[in-house]
């Protein structure tokens, strides 16, 4: 089964392609580019040159991966849009991945468990909890990462870099969800040929939107 | 020549697609013309916001595609060409139309051109009212744009007289509907409220038409400002307004100053149609002043159907039908949507 993953939700555009057989994955090809403005433009080129150098086309996918965040750029939808469009037009399934999840299915089996952290912005983390096998304990939530209250000492994700300190956690590779990742978050759901839950962003955050006071005179009294 | 063109909008508020079938001589045909609005998730905020619109695009993008070619009785694989508003608009709503169509675009391996949201509103009139004269006039209308365009060629050919310096013709009613303490939007209310009101009973000033004031620019700041000063003078006298008054006044005003421009535009630079188009295009009053003021003039007046004025995916199918036929180039796949796309630019 040929998979095309997706991810925008971090200021990483990640385009790639695996194979699954069975239960083992083969990485065959990837289109990255970390610029948290450049998701609206590059994620379908990344797409078409990940399937062109694995030297396939795109109507020889048979599942589309899509991180679904949480992320806090608006560059999330454009992958989100991008993997629901494809996935229509080639009529193929698309399934949803919490993109912490992702990242947390790369961590190199230890002993330990262990949190993942990418940047939310306004000072904030979005992070989740991992049993030492990547199964997720905890979250996803969206803190101040000086609020989180946790005993775990080792981090991944780039919120585990950026607030290193204020966590007092030792930060790991990887930074952002890879390809491989991706599909492996996503490996039961893939194998078991159900019907994808739908594509809905992990938002976590409410729309900035505050209702109109009363309205403000424009004569003095 | 591609010849079944499908249109994604998502600049503001609605998701529309739209599908049309480009004939040999040219002529435009709809075959589809399906919108998911948000404007009810705005209503208690008072206009629109932008993260909940972005949200809305998103969860109604691969729907409204299906309805549009269940409408039409057409497949995906049928579609030749795939036309996507690339600007003016709000940043993250532009942003999923544009991802949606390069998606459909390289998953069906057809070009996609990215197009002017703005000739947009004019090239749907030809839907209706078929292909547009060799130049003409267009006064656009809505909650976003209010503005003057001498169009020459709708593919590739539109100049910018004027537009407005402060608020949108259509900002102006949602601001002066909540004075009044209409719903949002506030077109419709005003519209309905100004039918039984007299609009020669107050006289509220035209903005933008002194000598000195740039001929075809509009202002509409200051009669929304105007409007709520005599609104509260009245209710500090303790006097009931008459809103029905108010709304035919303030209304009279804006169709005013819109059809004076218009009509001042068309006679000096030697045009004899005019296309009034966007959300507001539908005001009752607004064309039944055009139409009064252009039979005067001798133009010939087009106003699409309502449907067709406010924001549709119908409206960048049929300008993507234009830029086709005109044999304009289509876009990269990396082009990236324009929040400030000059009107100049009809495809990138
Ligand atoms: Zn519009």
């Amino acid at each position: 089964m040929l998979v095309l993953a997706i991810d925008t939700s971090t200021p990483a555009v990640t385009a790639g392609l695996v194979a699954l057989d069975g239960d083992t994955l083969e990485f065959r090809d990837n289109r990255v580019t970390v610029d948290p403005r450049a998701h609206g433009e590059l994620i379908t080129p990344h797409a078409l040159e990940a399937v062109k150098a694995a030297g396939v086309t795109l109507r020889d996918l048979d599942a589309i991966v899509c991180g679904v965040g949480p992320g806090p750029f608006t560059g999330l939808r454009a992958g989100m849009a991008t993997a629901a469009s494809l996935a229509h037009a080639l009529g193929i399934p698309a399934h949803p991945v919490c993109s912490l999840d992702a990242i947390a299915a790369d961590v190199a089996p230890g002993e330990a468990p262990f949190l993942v952290l990418t940047d939310a912005r306004r000072r904030e983390v979005y992070w989740a909890a991992y049993a030492a096998d990547s199964t997720r304990t905890d979250g996803p939530h969206v803190q101040r990462p000086a609020d989180l209250e946790t005993t775990i000492e080792v981090a991944a994700g780039d919120g585990a870099f950026l607030y290193a300190d204020a966590l007092g956690a030792q930060p790991i590779e990887p930074r952002f969800p890879s390809a491989l990742g991706l599909v492996k978050a996503a490996r039961e759901a893939l194998r078991s040929g159900s019907e994808p839950a739908p594509l809905t962003p992990l938002y976590l955050r409410r729309p900035d939107a505050v209702e109109p006071a009363a309205r403000k005179k424009v004569t003095t009294p | 020549m591609p010849r079944i063109i499908m249109g994604i909008e998502s600049s503001c508020d609605e998701t529309g697609v739209g599908l049309v079938r480009l004939h040999d001589d040219d002529t435009v045909e709809l075959l589809a013309d399906e919108v998911a609005s948000s404007v009810d998730q705005h209503a208690r905020f008072g206009g629109v916001v932008p993260e909940v619109a972005s949200r809305a695009h998103l969860e109604a993008m691969v729907p409204t595609v299906e309805r549009a070619f269940d409408k039409a009785g057409l497949k995906l694989s049928d579609v030749d060409a795939i036309a996507v508003t690339a600007g003016p608009g709000l940043a993250g709503a532009l942003l999923v139309g544009v991802a949606a169509a390069k998606a459909y675009a390289a998953a069906l391996d057809i070009p996609l051109y990215g197009v002017n949201h703005l000739a947009g509103h004019i090239a749907v009139d030809t839907l209706q009212h078929g292909p547009l004269p060799d130049r003409c006039l267009a006064l656009l209308v809505s909650g976003g744009h209010t503005q003057l365009l001498l169009v020459d060629d709708i593919a590739s050919e539109i100049t910018e007289l004027g537009s407005t310096v402060d608020d949108a013709a259509g900002e102006a009613y949602d601001k002066v509907a909540r004075v009044l303490g209409l719903p949002y939007p506030g077109g419709p209310p005003i519209d309905k409220a100004a039918k039984n009101g007299d609009g020669t009973a107050i006289a509220f000033p035209r903005g933008m038409t002194g000598p000195r004031d740039a001929k075809f620019d509009f202002s509409f700041s200051g009669l929304k400002t105007a409007v709520a000063r005599w609104v509260e003078g009245a209710e500090r006298r303790g006097e009931e307004i008459p809103v029905d008054d108010v709304a035919a006044s303030f209304q009279e005003a804006v169709a005013d100053v819109l059809t004076r421009k218009a009509i001042r535009a068309a006679k000096e630079h030697g045009v004899d149609t005019l296309v009034i188009s966007g959300g507001v295009a539908a005001n009752s009053r607004l064309s039944e002043l055009a139409a009064e003021r252009c039979a005067e003039a001798g133009i010939t007046l087009r106003v699409p159907r309502p449907r067709l004025c406010t924001d549709n995916g119908a409206m960048i199918a049929a300008l993507g039908a234009h830029v086709v036929a005109a044999g304009r180039p289509p876009a990269s796949l990396d082009f990236s949507a324009n929040p400030a796309l000059p009107v100049q630019i009809v495809s990138i």
